[in-house]
């Protein structure tokens, strides 16, 4: 069991989720974040105040998986995400102690499985 | 004691019209920045700031182009199908009566330039969220000129339609079928968003949206009831008329609402809104109180079936302008022909009291400036297309057309960003959020 976070542009983040759904992965959360990763930074000027934007949006991708859809998952996020400019964001497999599904109690492989699959 | 440029008034000039008409002028400025707001909320959040800036620029451009050649070719002369030279860079354009008018003639000018700038930014809705801006600014200007000053002269300068007795109370022709039928135009050149049709593009903001609604029928006031250019019965009767119609239209449109979803829905309220106040405009000093509350209800029908059928298209005309303009405009001018009264206007009957004539009259308009709307502007962009791309890159159309555009965004935090001194080298620069 793994949960997978991706950080990815947000303009590319309905790509993502068509990519995580034909792969079958469909216990998603997802939030807006800030952040850097290296990519150029855009200028903007307010009136007399020009500002680089150290921190672009995101979006974060949070999917708990179990084991052997850790690489589908990876992929439709590769897939979904890629435009090949800097900036395209990162993807993080961490191991996943637990996980419980709060309706039922069932916990691990089952609470990773959605429902009706 | 009085010079060329007295203080006093002009002979002829009547002071309550011209009062009237300074503070309806006032009213109709107010439509354009307000359907910025409509038209920004309507759009995604990264293309706020780019939508309500084609509403802004034409208050740029097309006021400058109205000042220097628009005016003119509308009201410069009595050709059949443009004005002329004569008020050129504002030639002999003061203070002396405008011929027909009590008002005077700069003002005159400029109460019928605010109409230009409406129109103009009423187009941008079907190019928003890809069209570049700087080719927007080049067409704002020239659509000012050769689209709206030709049709304003049709129906208001003594042009053909005029002439040959079309009814247009307050822009029906230039303005509402205008605009609609230039945005379909515009919308087959510029082409489709490149999500359109794969992915939802929802409305960012719907109180923006029904607050610039509601902004706009405030304006409409002085639009319609201004159009009279006096303070007389035609001027009270459109005014009255554009609280009437609209107000019909939005319950019918709660009704199609219901019918189509169980829901009565705020965005087709202020959709509603503009629809009726459309519909109203070319007849609103020529039908009675009661049948202007019918073209409320007629006008809602064909707009709300475009509405609904066009969205399933490939056509991707984003904001609607022509449902909601040139079709609910097309639908005003042609109830003129039916339901004219003598009685209420004092120039001339529709068809239900006694003069078939005049649908034809109707008609005529009804086909003519729609065509000529759409050929003028499909040509005139496909010619600045020539010189310069005309939409944005896919990859600029994801960032958004704020960022891309104009380096700026609505919804800015200031998190992260790093102050950039004029002096300051890389290693000076300065963290907003964390000031050394």
């Amino acid at each position: 069991m793994k949960l997978v976070i991706a950080i990815v542009r947000p303009e590319k983040a309905n790509d993502v989720l068509e990519a995580l759904y034909r792969a079958n992965v469909q216990g998603i959360s997802l939030s807006r974040v800030q952040g850097h990763g290296g990519e150029l930074e855009r200028v903007e000027t307010y009136r007399g105040t020009t500002v680089k934007m150290g921190l672009a949006e995101k979006v974060r991708f949070e999917i708990a998986v179990s084991d052997s859809f850790v690489e589908p998952t990876v992929e439709a996020l590769c897939e979904g995400g890629r435009t090949g400019e800097v900036g395209d964001g990162k993807i993080f497999v961490v191991a996943l102690e637990q996980a419980i599904r709060i309706r039922t109690g069932e916990t691990d492989h089952g609470a990773v499985t959605p429902v009706g699959t | 004691m009085s010079g060329p440029l007295s203080l006093a008034q002009a002979t002829g000039v009547n002071a309550g019209d011209t009062a009237w008409m300074l503070a309806a002028t006032a009213l109709v400025i107010l439509m354009t920045p307000a359907l910025g707001l409509f038209y920004a909320g309507l759009v995604r959040a990264k293309n706020t700031l780019n939508t309500f800036m084609m509403c802004a620029a034409a208050l740029g451009v097309a006021t400058v182009a109205w000042a220097l050649v628009g005016y003119s070719v509308a009201f410069g002369g009595d050709g059949a199908l443009i004005g002329g030279l004569d008020h050129i860079f504002l030639q002999d354009v003061a203070f002396e009566p405008r011929d027909g008018t009590t008002i005077p003639h700069l003002l005159f000018m400029v109460f019928q330039g605010s109409f230009c700038i409406v129109t103009v930014a009423l187009v941008s809705g079907a190019v928003v969220e890809r069209m570049r801006f700087g080719p927007y600014l080049v067409f704002a200007a020239l659509w000012s000129v050769l689209v709206y000053g030709v049709l304003a002269h049709w129906a208001f300068g003594g042009g053909w339609l005029q002439d040959q007795g079309t009814l247009d109370f307050a822009g029906g022709i230039p303005v509402e079928m205008g605009s609609g039928f230039s945005a379909l135009a515009a919308a087959l050149v510029v082409g489709a968003r490149k999500d359109y049709g794969r992915q939802a593009l929802l409305p960012h903001n719907s109180i923006y949206v029904l607050l610039g609604a509601g902004l706009l029928w405030f304006g409409w006031f002085g639009f319609n009831g201004g159009s009279g250019l006096s303070t007389g019965n035609s001027g009270v009767l459109a005014f009255t008329n554009t609280l009437l119609t609209p107000a019909c239209t939005l319950v019918v449109w709660f009704l199609l609402d219901l019918l189509r979803g169980g829901r009565v829905t705020a965005i087709g309220a202020a959709t509603a809104i503009i629809v009726g106040c459309v519909g109203i405009t070319p007849a609103a000093g020529f039908i009675s109180p009661v049948w202007a509350m019918v073209l409320g209800a007629v006008a809602a029908l064909p707009s709300y079936a475009l509405i609904v059928w066009r969205p399933r298209t490939r056509v991707d005309e984003t904001l609607d302008v022509l449902a909601a303009h040139g079709l609910a405009g097309l639908t005003g001018i042609l109830f003129i022909g039916v339901f004219a009264q003598f009685d209420w206007n004092g120039v001339s009957d529709g068809l239900l009291y006694g003069d078939p004539a005049q649908l034809g009259e109707q008609a005529l308009a009804a086909l003519a400036a729609p065509v000529y709307a759409f050929v003028a502007t499909f040509v005139l962009l496909r010619v600045i297309g020539l010189f310069s791309p005309l939409r944005a890159s896919a990859h600029e159309e994801a960032l958004g057309m704020d960022v891309v555009q104009h380096g700026e965004e609505a919804y800015v935090t200031g998190e992260g960003a790093i102050l950039v001194t004029a002096e300051a080298t890389v290693e000076d620069e300065v963290a907003v959020a964390n000031p050394r």
